[in-house]
């Protein structure tokens, strides 16, 4: 009997690729974020709230990833920018080949930002790096506070928080103070913000975050 | 849930491993799981045996070991294993502790025998 060590990741062939696509990234000055939550936590209405809010001169392109449907690459799509869905037919997540083989229609040296919205599940989508530069969590306040407890890889893995549809919390139990908590003991230091899509409170926070992506983005570009 | 790509990829690394050295047979696959990989031990060895189900590697044994997380003090440096979700440091109280390990997804060996 032989004994052979292997000492590598089970997921290698995914974080090669999703290196590759970082590096390409890098290259070109793209900020690539890859935004995660439960189905329904609002991940697309925060895409739509964002995409009116950019000028139409801004060099942005939105993947979408569903199992079925293209509904949400319909919705991003009225507001003027390249957005693709991906629809992974039963998949739980996105990985980076399938990243890969939809930007490949694109041009990178028209972009400055990448947003992924990927297939919305708050466990597989954790295990795999799509090449990003941040993955942003969104839960919203029906969920209910112990969210991050119970999918710490999800919260552990991602650098923001976003609190969504907190124009419900007089009608809730929810207790944001405890959400708050729990994301800190799960991911000490993580970034949080509060915000409604629907009322548009909490979105310049949101904004000014990304902006500060964008910008130190295009910096680390400049630097090369 | 993921534990059937991810045992996919398992299986793809470990037929690659096989090309690799002819005349031998797989035994026994090590894997190593952290408390914050995500994953479900029990789901994977299920997705495992279903994919090696009547092939070449139906009798290879799949052992999985779990790492818990450990994480380190931001003010004493005090490194510890995290219990029930507390990232506070036990010897000090500071809240914020830094992310030592806890979130593997590794193959780490395989024993083969000569055929």
């Amino acid at each position: 009997m032989t004994q052979i060590p292997l000492e590598r990741k089970v997921l290698n062939e995914n974080g090669r690729i999703a290196d590759e696509l970082r590096a390409r990234f890098a290259e070109h000055g793209i900020l690539c974020l890859n935004l995660v939550s439960s189905p329904g936590a609002g991940k697309t209405s925060l895409l739509e709230r964002t995409l009116e809010a950019f000028a139409p001169t801004r060099r942005v392109a939105v993947l979408t990833g569903d199992i079925q449907t293209d509904n949400d690459a319909v919705r991003l799509a009225r507001f003027g920018f390249p957005a693709l869905q991906i629809t992974t037919g039963g998949t739980c997540h996105l990985d980076a080949r399938m990243i890969e083989k939809a930007i490949a229609r694109w041009n990178l040296t028209d972009l400055d930002v990448l947003l992924i919205e990927n297939v919305g599940n708050l466990v597989c989508p954790s295990s795999y790096d799509l090449g990003e530069a941040a993955k942003i969590v969104v839960l919203s306040v029906t969920e209910g506070e112990d969210k991050p407890l119970k999918y710490p890889a999800m919260f552990f893995r991602s650098e923001l928080l976003i609190l969504n549809k907190i124009d419900l919390l007089p009608y809730l139990p929810f207790r944001i103070a405890l959400a708050r908590e729990n994301a800190q003991k799960v991911h000490p230091g993580m970034e949080i913000i509060e915000v409604s899509c629907l009322t548009g409170e909490g979105l310049p926070a949101w904004q000014a975050w990304l902006e500060s992506k964008v910008a130190s983005s295009a910096k680390t570009m400049a630097a090369t | 849930m993921h534990e059937f790509a991810i045992a996919s990829s398992v299986l793809q690394a470990v037929q690659t491993e096989v090309r690799l050295r002819p005349g031998m047979r797989v035994s026994k696959i090590g894997v190593r799981i952290g408390d914050l990989a995500g994953l479900d031990p029990d789901a994977l060895r299920f997705c495992f045996q279903a994919l090696t189900k009547e092939t070449d590697l139906e009798s290879v044994v799949l052992v999985i070991e779990r790492k818990p997380r450990r994480q380190r003090c931001s003010r004493c440096a005090h490194e510890f294993v995290v219990v029930n979700y507390e990232t506070s440091c036990p010897e000090c109280g500071e809240g914020l502790t830094a992310f030592l390990s806890g979130d593997e997804l590794d193959l780490a060996y395989l024993e083969m025998e000569d055929v």
